[in-house]
């Protein structure tokens, strides 16, 4: 058993390619895409780092270069600790990176959320499908050009869609987002779009 | 004034075994006092309702009681909950499948109009897929606020044309 402190120099002398990370909290190292699955595995087996708590990606917006990051974290179940790592993907428009699941069975979840909101394909996962979407919806929605209202598109089923009339639709933002105004009376300081001058029915007036 | 006339109900020894009164109210009176409820629990609203059904506010006192977890026996859908659009389609057929008479509650903020959620991913309120007779306001409602739109609802039932659709359905 290794103390977490001594994680940043070990994994450092086994691959010089690893650099520290700047972080508050745990020691967090950014990984060369081609080494991410060695260090990975390393770090699980020769440092206790046996579970896998969380994998994500940071979108860095459209025009940025990396424009995507994915992050893992780990996490000591021995020594309590974590140790955070991150690979920038090579391609901006088609952004991959290697499937941890043949490491972490926990991992497919993980990938596939990451797959649904962002839009990077794990190579070897082995069912990456939208997870928290639906299969077949266009859209990546927490890539930084998409609008939290949504975008317009058909719902899931097209036969309720055909019989209700429904679609899937941006949601009426109203001047919003809701704001609260703190002080005054309970109802003053309910949370309210700034400006209310136009709902779902009427639109929003041109601003040109 | 209050008249003292003790002779507006149901007397047998004066009309026998014979009562006289409207279709449309006997079919009511059936329908309004053993509504049995679809409870399409979503989310946190979902607690709140299981809190009507208990003992504390007790739902059997107005006849809903009788929760069917299956679309074929029930008659009124309670959508409890934030309504995503993936869930949306599942919910239509699950009202598709209930019988006929049948009504909708919307309990809580969310099914209602979205609530809070005016996100990419939740339907902005059933309404734009399921008839909604009641909403309900709150986040999440009380269990008297269910059961004040059900005592709604079933004022609503009561002023149906119930025989009159029995002959043209």
């Amino acid at each position: 058993m290794t103390a977490i402190t001594d994680v940043a120099t070990r994994l450092t002398e086994r691959f010089p390619q690893v650099a520290a990370r700047p972080s508050l909290d745990w020691p967090a190292f950014n990984v060369p895409v081609a080494q991410l699955l060695e260090v990975l595995r390393s770090l699980r087996d020769e440092s206790g780092f046996d579970h896998l708590a969380d994998l994500t990606a940071i979108d860095w917006s459209a025009g940025k270069s990396p424009r995507f990051t994915v992050v893992w974290h780990l996490f000591s179940t021995m020594e309590h600790g974590y140790v955070r790592l991150a690979a920038d993907c090579a391609d901006d428009v088609n952004p991959a990176m290697p499937s941890a699941t043949g490491l972490w069975p926990g991992a497919n979840w993980h990938e596939r959320e990451t797959y649904d909101m962002f839009g990077i394909k794990f190579t070897g996962h082995p069912d990456l499908r939208r997870i928290l979407m639906w299969d077949g919806y266009p859209y990546f929605p927490l890539r930084k050009e998409f609008p939290l209202a949504g975008r317009e598109t058909a719902l899931p089923d097209l036969a309720v869609a055909e019989e209700t009339g429904a679609a899937v639709k941006p949601a009426p933002y109203m001047g919003g987002p809701f704001v609260s105004v703190p002080g005054g009376t309970m109802e003053a300081a309910e949370p309210r779009a700034e400006d209310q001058s136009w709902t779902e029915r009427r639109e929003k007036p041109d601003e040109d | 004034m209050v008249s003292p006339n003790t002779e507006v109900a149901y007397d047998s020894k004066i009309e026998g075994d014979v009562i006289v009164s409207r279709l449309d109210a006997v079919i009511n009176w059936i329908r309004t006092n053993s509504m049995w409820p679809m409870p399409m629990g979503l989310a946190c609203c979902a607690i709140e309702l299981m809190a009507v059904a208990a003992a504390r506010f007790d739902i059997a006192r107005f006849g809903a009681e009788v929760m069917r977890f299956s679309p074929r026996q029930a008659d009124c859908m309670i959508v409890a909950g934030t309504v995503t659009y993936k869930m949306a389609p599942q919910v239509r057929r699950l009202y598709d499948q209930m019988p006929a008479p049948k009504w909708v509650i919307a309990m809580g903020a969310c099914a209602s109009t979205g609530g809070m959620y005016r996100s990419y991913a939740v339907l902005q309120g059933v309404d734009r897929i399921l008839p909604v007779d009641v909403y309900v306001s709150g986040c999440p409602p009380r269990p008297e606020a269910l059961l004040d739109a059900l005592i709604l609802l079933q004022a609503k039932v009561r002023r149906e044309p119930a025989a009159r659709r029995l002959f043209t359905a």
